[in-house]
């Protein structure tokens, strides 16, 4: 006994890189503003509305149909817990927009249940955001935004819209959910853009 | 037939909402606008407690919001969306 091992202390908390102002967890805390959604899967849809009023729509079926991407990413949620390495499967943003054309710069991501939150479209495409459907290989719970959720890891995680139901393309911006209620527009973590004036 | 429709700035809510929002507020009945519903913000659901970004107040009677609070370091945000009136108790 009194043998200390390198890994006895794990890994040091100086040698993790996080946006200014946030802390490591482990866990993965349950935010919630209202009564958890349960949606059927044989019901469930997402839906694209562009700027003109068309829409695209696709069922769980053609969701799972589509090719999906597995990524490990690091998770900021403005609360200031941030975690690192989760992992999710799910199909790239950009995937639906090949079916799409829309002039717009921003879309409302409209989730099951009334929550909203405003991203550029910039922030959706190219790799850097997905509908995810499982975390760690298991389906995603109902309590983490399961049937599927938007997970848009370069902001801050509540534009992640939980029970994401689709897309409304936006030719302006206009603020969310809690992007009304004093949250920033843009919510980059590294930037600490948690609130409106930030 | 002409009004004349005099008014002031809102300045002149300055005195009765200061005392508003000095009184207590949880035995004030608040009427919902979704369903109507009428209780005592006591009895509304409120989401968010713990740890999320702001308080979310649900009608216990629709689950529709009553009421969003959110707290920043330099403001408090009130969203009132859900109410028809609130009767605060003088
Ligand atoms: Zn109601």
């Amino acid at each position: 006994m009194g043998i200390v091992t390198p890994g006895f202390t794990g890994r040091r908390r100086s040698d993790v890189n996080l946006p200014p102002g946030q802390y490591l967890t482990e866990d993965f805390p349950v935010l919630s503003a209202g009564p958890t959604p349960r949606i059927p899967l044989d019901t469930w849809e997402f839906v694209i509305v562009t700027e003109t009023g068309e829409k695209h729509t696709w069922s769980w079926a053609q969701l799972m149909a589509m090719p999906s991407e597995d990524v490990t990413v690091d998770i900021h949620c403005v609360t200031k817990w941030s975690k690192l390495g989760t992992r999710w499967r799910g199909v790239p943003v950009s995937a639906f927009f090949d079916e799409v054309e829309t002039a717009a710069d921003f879309a409302m991501a409209v989730s099951y249940g009334g929550y909203t939150t405003n991203v550029p479209l910039d922030d959706l495409l190219d790799g850097q955001a997905w509908v995810a459907y499982k975390f760690d290989d298991d389906d995603l719970a109902p309590e983490h935004g399961g049937p599927a959720r938007l997970v848009v890891p370069h902001l801050y995680f509540w534009k992640s819209a939980k029970w994401v139901r689709g897309l409304r393309m936006m030719l302006e911006d206009e603020p969310g959910f809690w992007e009304t209620a004093g949250y920033h527009d843009y919510g980059d973590p590294w930037r600490e853009q948690r609130y409106q004036g930030d | 037939m002409a009004f004349t429709e005099t008014f002031t700035d809102g300045n002149a809510l300055a005195g009765p909402l200061r005392e508003i929002f000095a009184l207590e507020m949880t035995s004030a009945d608040g009427r919902c606008v979704t369903c109507g519903r009428t209780g005592p913000v006591a009895d509304l659901r409120v989401y968010g407690h713990e740890n999320g970004p702001g308080l979310v107040a649900r009608c216990p009677g629709c689950e529709e919001i009553v009421l969003r609070l959110v707290v920043t370091p330099e403001r408090v945000w009130l969203d009132l969306r859900g109410l028809v009136s609130l009767a605060v108790i003088r």
